[in-house]
């Protein structure tokens, strides 16, 4: 029997109070250790997915949502802009290198994107079946899609109008999968990568849409964006409402085609000829463009540039004061299981003068007592501190089974953070100060008037 | 074993009391291994105290204390509290077994803080010689006043004291548990040569033992 096993025997023998503490102690640990992985996870996320793209073109509006939209295919998109005058900043001294992207159709709920292979260089990724496109109608998938629709190389789809479920169906024009990425842990995973002349020639002048039955009428909630290129027979409020958020219970049965069926002919555009895209990601040659490019660009043009990082700054600053206030109730938390620790050994302590004092009979030093009440808090706050962790880690990886399955987003709950070590030195810390009390107290016991009291 | 007839305990000169108001003024008092004395005296004589300043709780104003060729006197704090658990066992009125623990565990914490070897054997043999060996497992709130002072007792012996102290140990047990559980005490005490001191105000109990003092006499 060591004095660890006396405390271990004080705290099992007051079982409600010790529980209530660690549970309490649990309840805030977990709390921050939550926000502190799935925020860590998120910014390093968007921060990974934002590597490479130093300024994006798109439509004038909100930089935000042009970053949201293009970077991380996140938001809609703020509109079209003119392919000529995209190229035209593309080919200026200060850009090293530019992709284009062309969004405007998806396919259950996962957005179909018109680009360059160069697109996948942005992410180091490469097919891990089959090949990258190289004719119109050829589509690459990325990991999340082949898994969430069980396409593979060989199959084909209709695209259909918009970006969520409803839209028309380009049912006489299908796309044919020649090629599924492995997963990158990026944005790639869940996307459908085309060339610029499918998504162009899809919506090419002569081609109609057919409807599916089950499609409701477009809201038209995004002003902006529309089809790639001109596409008659849209009317200015049927263009709006091509947009709507994904929604993945929409029936998918509609956009499997037979993939043995030939291929329509492409109708040939001429790139850079009058057509559209939706942004230009750019990477900039040298640093010093970040001073000049943005600002010319609009200052001179139709097009908004923005920065992924300094708009990725600025959103995570206003999500964090949601954090903040998250993270302040965390703390509040931690600070009740805290004080009620305190209140716990405090209270104990004059219901165990007596054993203290006989302790002191038996032999125990005023060290060995203090140390022992502190040891009680230690146990508490570790106890505490050992569920909150498995409880956040736990939840985090729920989280994040169930995040791959619906987004295709990764979470894991097998990350460990250093933060997390100097909250546990903290919350360790809390334990011992908790305690520090009382276990002076114990260590000023008056043994022979505590005896003679009786 | 202590040597029979060897002085375990030593009493000179020992002065104590509050604010100038004399509690203990002791000229000389010695107990030897395996032998038993009684203090006797009215209530508020200085016997607990008395009992207390042999046991290093208190310090002494003068004189000297010498447990088993140490002088308590000369020690340290931290000393004293380990000689303490390793050369004196102390029984008390009210019994202070702790309650979160068992008794066996009871008695392991009193070997550990004697800083012998802890030895579940040597404890179930200390619990058997008292008689209640099958209450092991149990918690002290559950034993009857008898039996948790024979606890107590062998609590008090498990680690072999040259010194064993027991203030009024029988006061709150009915004649016949008192007379049981004295009679163990002198004769577990006698068994491992371990000197007693025993406070007592019932001058029937000093009767059963083999030396008494009256500190009352003293004053």
């Amino acid at each position: 029997m060591r004095l660890a096993g006396l405390a271990w025997a004080h705290l099992r023998a007051a079982p409600l109070g010790s529980t209530l503490n660690v549970i309490l102690m649990a309840l805030g640990t977990a709390s921050i250790v939550l926000l502190l992985l799935v925020g860590h996870q998120i910014g390093t996320t968007l921060a990974r997915e934002a590597r490479g793209v130093d300024l994006v073109l798109g439509a004038k509006g909100s930089p935000v949502q042009l970053v949201l939209s293009s970077v991380y295919h996140a938001d809609v998109p703020t509109g079209n802009i003119d392919y000529d005058e995209a190229l035209r900043w593309a080919g200026d001294a200060r850009v090293a290198d530019a992709v284009p992207l062309a969004l405007g159709d998806s396919v259950r709920g996962f957005r179909i994107v018109g680009t360059t292979p160069a697109y996948l260089e942005l992410y180091r990724a490469a097919p891990a079946q089959g090949r990258v496109w190289q004719a119109p109608a050829e589509a690459v998938i990325g990991a999340a899609v082949a898994r969430g629709t069980g396409m593979g190389v060989g199959d084909g789809f209709a695209g259909v109008h918009g970006l969520g479920a409803g839209g028309h169906a380009h049912g006489q024009r299908p796309y044919r999968v020649v090629g599924v990425l492995g997963p990158t842990g990026t944005v790639l995973d869940r996307l459908v990568l085309t060339s610029l002349d499918s998504v162009w020639n899809l919506h090419a002048p002569h081609l109609s849409h057919t409807r599916p039955a089950s499609a409701v009428e477009d809201t038209g909630r995004t002003p902006g964006l529309g089809p790639i290129g001109p596409v008659p027979g849209h009317e200015q409020g049927h263009e709006q409402g091509h947009e709507q958020e994904q929604d993945h219970e929409h029936d998918h049965g509609e956009d499997r085609v037979d993939a043995s069926a030939p291929m329509p002919q492409a109708v040939h555009v001429q790139t850079g000829s009058g057509q559209q895209i939706t942004a230009l990601l750019i990477r900039y040659a040298t640093p010093l463009a970040a001073t000049t490019l943005p600002r010319q660009i609009n200052a001179q043009s139709s097009l908004q540039a923005a920065s992924p990082a300094y708009e990725l700054t600025r959103l995570l600053g206003l999500v964090g004061l949601g954090l903040d206030g998250l993270r302040a109730f965390a703390g509040v938390l931690i600070a009740t299981a805290g004080l009620s620790l305190f209140a716990t050994l405090y209270g104990a302590l004059k219901a165990r003068q007596h054993d203290l004092a006989m302790l002191r009979c038996l032999g125990a030093t005023r060290g060995e007592l203090l140390c022992g009440l502190l040891l009680e808090g230690l146990m508490i706050s570790a106890a505490g501190a050992a569920l909150g962790f498995g409880l956040a880690h736990g939840l985090v990886e729920m989280l994040g089974q169930w995040l791959a399955q619906a987004r295709g987003v990764r979470l894991t709950g097998a990350v460990w953070l250093l933060q997390e070590a100097q909250l546990l030195a903290g919350l360790l810390g809390i334990g011992l100060i908790a305690a520090a009390l009382p276990a002076w107290q114990a260590y000023r016991v008056d043994v022979a008037r505590t005896l003679s009291e009786g | 074993m202590a040597n029979m007839g060897q002085t375990t305990l030593q009493i000179s000169d020992l002065r104590f009391g509050y604010d100038a108001r004399p509690v203990v003024d002791l000229p000389a008092l010695s107990v030897s291994a395996g032998r038993s004395c009684a203090l006797i005296g009215p209530s508020g004589c200085g016997k607990s105290t008395l009992l207390h300043l042999v046991a290093g709780l208190l310090r002494p104003q003068a004189g000297r204390v010498v447990v088993a060729g140490h002088d308590l006197t000369v020690l340290g704090d931290a000393e004293l509290d380990r000689f303490r658990g390793r050369h004196l066992g102390i029984v008390l009125q009210r019994l202070h077994l702790l309650s979160a623990l068992s008794v066996i565990d009871n008695l392991l914490l009193a070997q550990r803080l004697a800083r012998v070897p802890c030895d579940a054997s040597a404890v179930r043999r200390s619990l058997a010689e008292l008689g209640v060996e099958d209450l092991a497992a149990s918690r002290p709130a559950r034993l009857s006043r008898g039996q948790a002072q024979r606890v107590a007792i062998a609590r008090a012996l498990v680690h072999a004291p040259a010194l064993l102290l027991a203030d009024e140990p029988t006061s709150s047990l009915d004649d016949a548990n008192a007379a049981r559980v004295l009679e163990l005490l002198v004769q577990r005490t006698r068994a491992h040569g371990t000197a007693l001191l025993l406070v007592t105000h019932d001058r029937r109990v000093s009767g059963l033992l083999d030396d008494q003092v009256d500190l009352d006499g003293l004053r």
